[in-house]
């Protein structure tokens, strides 16, 4: 197997890995911060149902988040068997985060160990509560540590090349990328986003199966109003991620808006088609739109395509991705919000079967657009793994059984994938809430 | 103390720290699948569960720990071990996915099947096998740098007898110190089937694991002479960590103080895994590596460091906190929570 062929199975392999990973990984920023907000609610109201909702939220949790640790230690350590190169670079120059990282996954780790067999073991529930908050924190900066070090790679800084040497690293100046603010606020907002629609989504599903439980009707109403927050937060910092961009990385935003011609006053395309090379079919076209995305002025100039290299061009499918996560994203903000509003208004038509169909779709949706947006951001960042300093080709290991391990990780994530399925259908099916409020008021 | 040393010292502390702990989760998996198997599963099974539980994921942060470090303080071993170690890495990362996915789809989800136990029990020895081949590889004479780039000769790795001895003593160190812990654990919750069960694996083990560890150090001698000599200037430490040894049989074996043989233990193998690091030293990976050419820029040594001191004061009060609870709190042991 030649070297363009380890290059290319390396991706594959990082592809799938980081994919399968981001599922998990997600859901393990998210969903502590929704049990955490359940379980607050249930202590201040007295509300046994929200704490339910807390308990049974956990035990679904775990269960992601074994397979989130099992799938982080794979592509961690494939980094370094993947991209020997690029992690020797890494390693002088932002191992800081990645460092930093660990210290995170410690304390959510021997937390979460506590808490979850610790219910019933705090005559004060606030104490018990308190256990989650570095969880919470914990899940939280682990995202925060890896996105500060892929914002590096988008915009690298912090060092000098002299020579073939490294002088003059600044570690905390690497951190402090300009790529940094935007990437993880975006990525933050997204997992909270996406873990409340997930919820919302389990909620909707029970009450369109034939429960009419209370406790379904105030998890829906709580985990929507979250949702919208989020995906405001997620919509106005994906548009500052666009003026960052603009900055920064302007052969991006112009591969991801098919933007070939530096000019003034460009207006944006929304979906269509490329056709022969460069020419846009079927385009929804909105004028200045694209100088107000970047810039904030319908005037500004909007640097193309033709200001770059051909070989410095990512691939331009991009396009369609960032159609797909924008669509979602603005789909379902509108969602949160019909329904929010609904509610508030007593509106019948947000408790009819179809706008319970469409919350249940919003969860996968969400989870789509995270697929949608790092596919994005990271296929938008080609030839490139460290912008404009290491090439991907370059990276790459040299070892040339990276095809075999391919296959033994594709089948590792099959298993995985159908596993946590299977348990967790089994786990909320063998437990329906009903039974599970009963037998709590019998114990008392 | 130059950074070098600090930041070695470093890792090799929470490399321990894995061994340690891991070694005492993995022989857990293994006599519990063997209870399993032998229909014993009544003894062993509950106060397996009820130590492994809350810890598992600690485990396992202190291996991502490791190879994080590692990465960032001596960055040349991601191009060395990184292109060498793709294949057995590779194994082992699915080795722990399949314990990873023990603890969340039995423990957690209830999906009992014996098939799982099994699977989980025998993991349990293939990745310290798998683990353990890193350091056959660092002694040198498996890797070779060619204009091609690193290659990893299997075929001499495999037919070394070094290599054997190594996955033979990860082995029965594994199950050693992993019996004596659940002895001290089990004897806390009042199980006296369960400790003279575990008490009588504890002995079994121990002669092995004492055997293997001398046999390691003859072969070191005809395979990297330079490193048997100064395993040999070592003496000392190794006379210490041999009375540690004797110490914790003696206590087994007397049904005395199982706390303390425990404590000894631990003793017996940290003076035994710091001596071989020193005996290492500064060799990363023979010939190629020292810890002096592959040390990472120094503006972010002392970042590490800095942020390893900061994170040390949060981790050793959350540990407490975590052991407090789950290894020194009566009732939870018994049971009774
Ligand atoms: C639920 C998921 C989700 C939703 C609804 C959105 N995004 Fe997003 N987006 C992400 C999930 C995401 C992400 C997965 O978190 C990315 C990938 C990498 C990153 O930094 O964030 C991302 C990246 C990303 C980037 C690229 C940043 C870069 O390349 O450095 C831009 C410009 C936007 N987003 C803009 C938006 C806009 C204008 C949205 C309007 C609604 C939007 N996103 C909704
Ligand atoms: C978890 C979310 C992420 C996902 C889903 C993701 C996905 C991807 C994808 C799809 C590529 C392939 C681009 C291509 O081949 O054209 C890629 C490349 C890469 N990513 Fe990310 N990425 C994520 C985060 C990160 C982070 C945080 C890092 C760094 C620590 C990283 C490191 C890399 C490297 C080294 C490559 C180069 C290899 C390649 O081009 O395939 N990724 N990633
Ligand atoms: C190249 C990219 C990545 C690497 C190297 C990586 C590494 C890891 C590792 C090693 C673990 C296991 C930690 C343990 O043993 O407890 C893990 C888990 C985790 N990762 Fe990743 N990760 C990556 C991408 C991401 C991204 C992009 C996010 C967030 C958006 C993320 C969030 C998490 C979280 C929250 C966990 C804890 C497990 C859970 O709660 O589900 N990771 N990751």
């Amino acid at each position: 197997m030649g070297n363009e062929q380890s290059v290319f199975f390396s991706r594959v392999l990082t592809e799938l890995t980081l994919s399968f990973h981001i599922i998990y990984a997600t859901i393990g920023v998210g969903i502590p911060l929704m049990i955490f907000i359940a379980q607050w609610i249930g202590i201040k109201k007295q509300d046994e149902h929200y704490i339910l909702l807390a308990r049974r939220w956990t035990r679904g949790f775990v269960i992601t988040v074994a397979v989130g640790v099992v799938t982080g230690t794979a592509i961690g350590l494939q980094l370094s068997l993947l991209w020997p190169n690029f992690m020797e670079l890494a390693g002088n120059v932002i191992a800081l985060p990645l460092f930093m990282e660990t210290f995170a996954f410690f304390f959510e780790a021997i937390f979460l160990g506590i808490y979850l067999y610790t219910w019933d073991r705090f005559e004060n529930q606030k104490k018990h509560l308190l256990l989650l908050v570095p969880v919470a924190i914990g899940a939280s900066f682990s995202a925060v540590f890896i996105t500060i070090v892929n914002a590096f790679m988008n915009t690298p800084q912090g060092f000098e090349f002299a020579g073939g040497e490294l002088i003059n690293v600044q570690p905390i100046v690497a951190m402090l990328n300009p790529a940094m603010p935007t990437k993880v606020a975006h990525v933050l907002a997204t997992a909270y986003m996406t873990s409340a629609f997930i919820l919302a989504s389990i909620g909707a599903f029970r009450l369109l199966k034939g429960s009419d439980h209370q406790y379904h009707k105030k998890a829906l109403f709580l985990t929507m109003k979250i949702a919208l927050v989020f995906s405001i937060a997620a919509a106005v910092i994906g548009d500052f991620s666009g003026k960052y961009l603009a900055e920064y990385q302007p052969e991006k935003l112009a591969a991801y808006e098919w933007h070939f011609e530096t000019e003034e006053g460009a207006s944006l395309l929304l979906y269509g088609v490329l056709e022969d090379g460069n020419e846009v079919k079927y385009a929804i076209e909105i004028p200045y739109g694209l100088s107000i995305l970047a810039h904030g002025n319908p005037n500004a100039e909007v640097i193309g395509l033709d200001q770059f290299p051909e070989d410095e061009i990512p691939p331009l499918y991009i396009h369609y991705l960032f159609d797909l996560m924008v669509t979602i994203g603005m789909g379902l903000a509108v969602l949160a919000l019909i329904y929010v509003v609904g509610v508030w208004t007593k509106r019948q038509f947000i408790h009819s079967r179809g706008f319970r169909w469409l919350i249940v779709a919003s969860g996968p949706l969400a989870m789509l657009a995270i697929e949608a947006g790092w596919w994005l951001t990271e296929v938008g960042r080609q030839p490139w793994v460290l912008r404009g300093l290491l090439r991907t080709s370059e990276a790459a290991t040299t070892n040339d059984q990276v095809d075999t391990m391919l296959v033994l990780f594709a089948g590792l994530y099959l298993v995985l994938g159908i596993g946590s399925v299977i348990v967790l259908k089994r786990m909320f099916r063998n437990n329906p809430v009903e039974q599970e409020l009963q037998d709590r008021q019998e114990k008392r | 103390m130059t950074y070098e040393i600090i930041g070695i010292a470093v890792l090799w502390l929470f490399l321990f720290g894995y061994v340690i702990v891991a070694s005492i989760d993995f022989g857990a998996g293994f006599f519990n699948a063997y209870s399993v198997w032998t229909n014993k599963q009544h003894i062993l099974s509950r106060i397996i569960q009820r130590y492994l539980s809350p810890v598992w994921e600690v485990t396992n942060v202190f291996l991502v720990f490791f190879f994080v470090g590692i990465v960032g303080f001596f960055p040349k071993t991601a191009y060395y071990y990184g292109t060498a170690l793709l294949v057995p890495a590779s194994i082992a990362i699915v080795l722990l996915a399949i314990r990873g996915s023990y603890y969340a789809f039995t423990t957690y989800g209830s999906l009992r099947h014996n098939g799982w136990t099994y699977l989980y029990g025998l993991s349990g020895l293939f990745i310290p096998a798998s683990l353990s081949i890193v350091l056959t590889i660092s002694e040198g004479g498996f890797v070779n740098e060619l204009p091609s780039g690193i290659s990893l000769d299997y075929w001499k790795l495999f037919t070394s007898p070094l290599t054997w001895s190594i996955v033979v003593l990860s082995l029965t160190s594994v199950l050693y110190i992993s019996a004596v812990f659940l002895t001290w654990y089990a004897n806390k919750a009042g199980d006296h089937l369960a400790t003279n069960l575990l008490r009588k694996y504890a002995l079994i083990w121990s002669v092995p694991a004492i055997i293997t560890a001398t046999g390691i150090i003859v072969e070191m001698r005809t395979h990297n002479p330079i490193h048997f000599q100064r395993l040999v200037d070592l003496w000392p430490l190794f006379g210490i960590s041999f009375l540690l040894f004797i110490s914790t049989v003696y206590l087994v074996a007397k049904r005395m103080r199982y706390g303390l043989a425990f404590i000894m233990l631990v003793g017996q193998f940290f003076v035994a895994f710091f001596a071989y690091g020193i005996s290492h030293y500064p060799y990363l990976l023979y010939p190629y590596l020292t810890i002096y050419d592959s040390f990472t820029s120094e503006g972010m040594a002392v970042a590490l460091i800095v942020a390893f001191i900061a994170g040390f004061c949060l981790l050793v009060p959350s540990l407490y906190l975590l052991l407090r609870l789950f290894l020194f709190n009566k009732d939870y042991v018994q049971g009774n929570r």
